[in-house]
């Protein structure tokens, strides 16, 4: 299988998955996960629903528990270790498909929280980190209403903003524009276009085909809790090797 | 299909009022109290009950009501007219008990203090810790009022405190106590430890499946025989530990239920910032749980607040107990309406300002989460 790894050579690389499985019950959700991704590397995660996509990046912040197999982050393997735990939370940022703002913190408030609890930074150097990221998200005009006053898609760029302001070293997507009316998911993705364009590591479930080939640098199918098949965008649309990725491209780029 | 179908906007239409029998108060009448026969009826009905409740109240309670300054004799001699003198006389008692009648300044000057924590409270730009300690040296004040022994204030046993302020002692420490107990049991009950979790299940059902006035007996009767002889638990201590028991069980459910309404992805969320347990507890979770809890939580206050009269059972004084106890003076016995009436409305002030403020509150934490 051609891999692209662009720096994989040059640096250790930042998440390391080798023969993650995970069972939910009697369901075999993740099957001999094994994945390696570089620093500044953009992936793009596909496949049909309930291939265990989100429970693969869920996996990598400790949000979903593996049973078997390591997932080492950025140095720190996640065991039951609840300050490792921790630790890797504070670097890897998460924006989820329905937002999940905190309805009873203004927008400013949600992106302060953490940096001043977490990282224990004075008020007012969050205020301005935060400031600077609603700033890039282009939301700031807002910074001080309900997160129930906005807009979906504005919704999610304040979650990214808040992501940001704990200068996390990964970024992980779970299906962010799956929730959005049409006409919000371009604010959303031109943002996350321009994070991938700072050289951010970013794992991404998504079924946006123009964002995965525009941004990703490889792009991994996943179906039945395995990973079938990865390349570069490139091949992967347009030279598909197994049976089971031509059927799901035909399905999602027919309509 | 192109081309078929046609503009439809609709022309300009001049403002149209709504016809004239569908507005005003005699449309109101009709549409709302007379709109069907049933309703028709209901109306009648009502209106002839309160004709025949509300004259007759009024004539007792103002209009053939004896002065406050009437004797006994003269409220005996015509019981038509409520005997406000009654309540005049025994004011006092009534409200302070048994404190001594010199010393009586001392139990209303609680009631002051606690009516202005309570006030204060009310307001959310006091919601800051240090309105916390406010609050214990309020608590500590009261103490040194009602126990005296410094300062030069003439010591007064426990045994001796009654009426409004041994309510107010009960019902406010006792909720105050209650209230962070009752939280660590909510987040206890749906703990992932199996053992914390067990703890708290267990006593919050054992405690909600027993009366409160079986657990005042045990705390009066029961609890002594368990310890060693010659150490003994005030009495006034042991039945406010019972009510915070008590108390803490109830709130925890009403909390739980608040928990149970915050969705799986605030905890995903606060959890993904790498916010500690307490701290997404603290900061994400329990603010907006607690604020869902406002309806139960206020229900459970305010039957608190009542059921502190259950002491009367174990020989405190409070608020409903002193009454009883002015009511057997002789030369006053027999009238009660007016007792309890009095008293009603004292509890009836007390927790209806709660209901109100709760429905403040309510409005002001929407308010500022939605639109």
């Amino acid at each position: 299988m051609a891999l692209a790894h662009p720096q994989s050579d040059a640096v250790s690389p930042v998440i390391t998955c080798a023969g993650v499985h995970k069972w939910y019950g009697e369901f075999h959700v993740l099957r001999d996960i094994n994945l390696s991704v570089a620093k500044g590397e953009r992936i793009v995660i596909c496949g049909p629903s309930g291939s265990g996509k989100s429970t693969l990046i869920r996996c990598l912040n400790r949000l979903e528990e593996h049973q078997k197999g390591s997932i080492v982050i950025d140095g720190i393997e996640l065991t039951g270790n609840l300050k490792n735990i921790e630790l890797v939370r504070r670097e890897v940022g998460m924006v989820f498909q329905h937002f999940n703002l905190f309805p009873h913190l203004t927008v400013l408030e949600n992106c302060t929280l953490a940096p001043i609890w977490v990282r224990r930074q004075p008020k007012a150097e969050a205020e301005a980190t935060a400031m600077k990221y609603l700033e890039r998200v282009q939301i700031a005009n807002q910074a001080h209403k309900y997160p129930g006053q906005l807009s979906g898609g504005q919704q999610q760029r304040v979650a990214i903003a808040r992501s940001l302001c704990m200068k996390p070293k990964i970024m992980l997507f779970d299906e962010p524009t799956s929730a959005l009316d049409p006409e919000m998911v371009k604010e959303v993705l031109d943002v996350m276009i321009g994070l991938a364009e700072t050289g951010m590591t970013m794992l991404c479930v998504t079924h946006e085909m123009g964002f995965a080939k525009s941004v990703a640098d490889r792009v991994i199918f996943m179906d039945r809790g395995e990973i079938v098949e990865q390349n570069t965008p490139d091949a992967f649309f347009t030279n598909p090797q197994s049976d089971r990725t031509k059927l799901f491209l035909s399905q999602i780029l027919s309509h | 299909m192109t081309g078929t179908v046609e503009n439809t906007a609709p022309p300009a239409m001049a403002e149209e009022r709504p016809p004239v029998a569908t507005v005003g108060p005699l449309a109101w009448v009709r549409n709302n109290l007379f709109n069907t026969w049933y309703n028709a009826l209901l109306t009648v009905l009502i209106v002839w009950a309160v004709l025949r409740v509300v004259p007759p109240l009024v004539d007792w309670l103002v209009i053939k009501a004896h002065g406050f300054g009437a004797p006994p004799q003269e409220c005996r001699a015509d019981l038509g007219g409520a005997c406000w003198a009654f309540v005049a006389e025994k004011l006092r008692f009534i409200m302070f008990g048994m404190f001594p009648y010199d010393e009586q300044w001392r139990p209303l000057l609680v009631i002051v203090i606690f009516i202005a924590l309570l006030g204060a409270s009310c307001d959310r730009r006091f919601w800051h810790a240090w309105f916390g300690l406010v609050w214990l040296a309020g608590l500590a004040v009261v103490g040194v009022l009602m126990w005296g022994g410094v300062l030069g204030l003439t010591p007064v046993e426990n045994t001796y405190w009654g009426g409004l302020p041994l309510t107010l002692i009960l019902s406010v420490i006792g909720l105050a106590v209650a209230f962070p107990f009752s939280i660590l049991l909510a987040l206890g009950r749906r703990s992932t430890m199996p053992a914390v979790k067990a703890i708290c299940v267990t006593y919050i059902e054992l405690i909600r499946g027993v009366p409160l006035i079986s657990l005042l007996f045990m705390a009066s009767v029961m609890f002594p025989l368990f310890l060693p002889t010659g150490v003994t638990v005030d009495k006034l201590l042991r039945a406010q530990v019972a009510f915070i028991l008590f108390a803490a069980a109830y709130m925890a459910e009403a909390i739980r239920g608040g928990l149970q309404a915050i969705p799986k992805g605030q905890y995903e969320a606060a959890d993904g910032l790498g916010l500690s347990y307490w701290q997404k507890m603290g900061k994400v979770i329990l603010p907006q749980a607690l604020a869902i809890s406002i309806p139960p939580l206020v229900n459970t206050f305010i039957s608190f607040f009542k059921d502190t009269s259950l002491v009367i059972i174990i020989g405190l004084y409070d608020l409903l107990g002193s009454a009883k106890a002015a009511l057997t003076d002789p030369s006053w016995r027999g009238f009660y309406r007016e007792a309890y009436l009095f008293i009603g409305l004292i509890y009836w002030a007390f927790c209806f300002f709660m209901s109100k403020y709760s429905q403040r509150l309510e409005r002001d934490l929407n308010r500022s989460r939605r639109h």
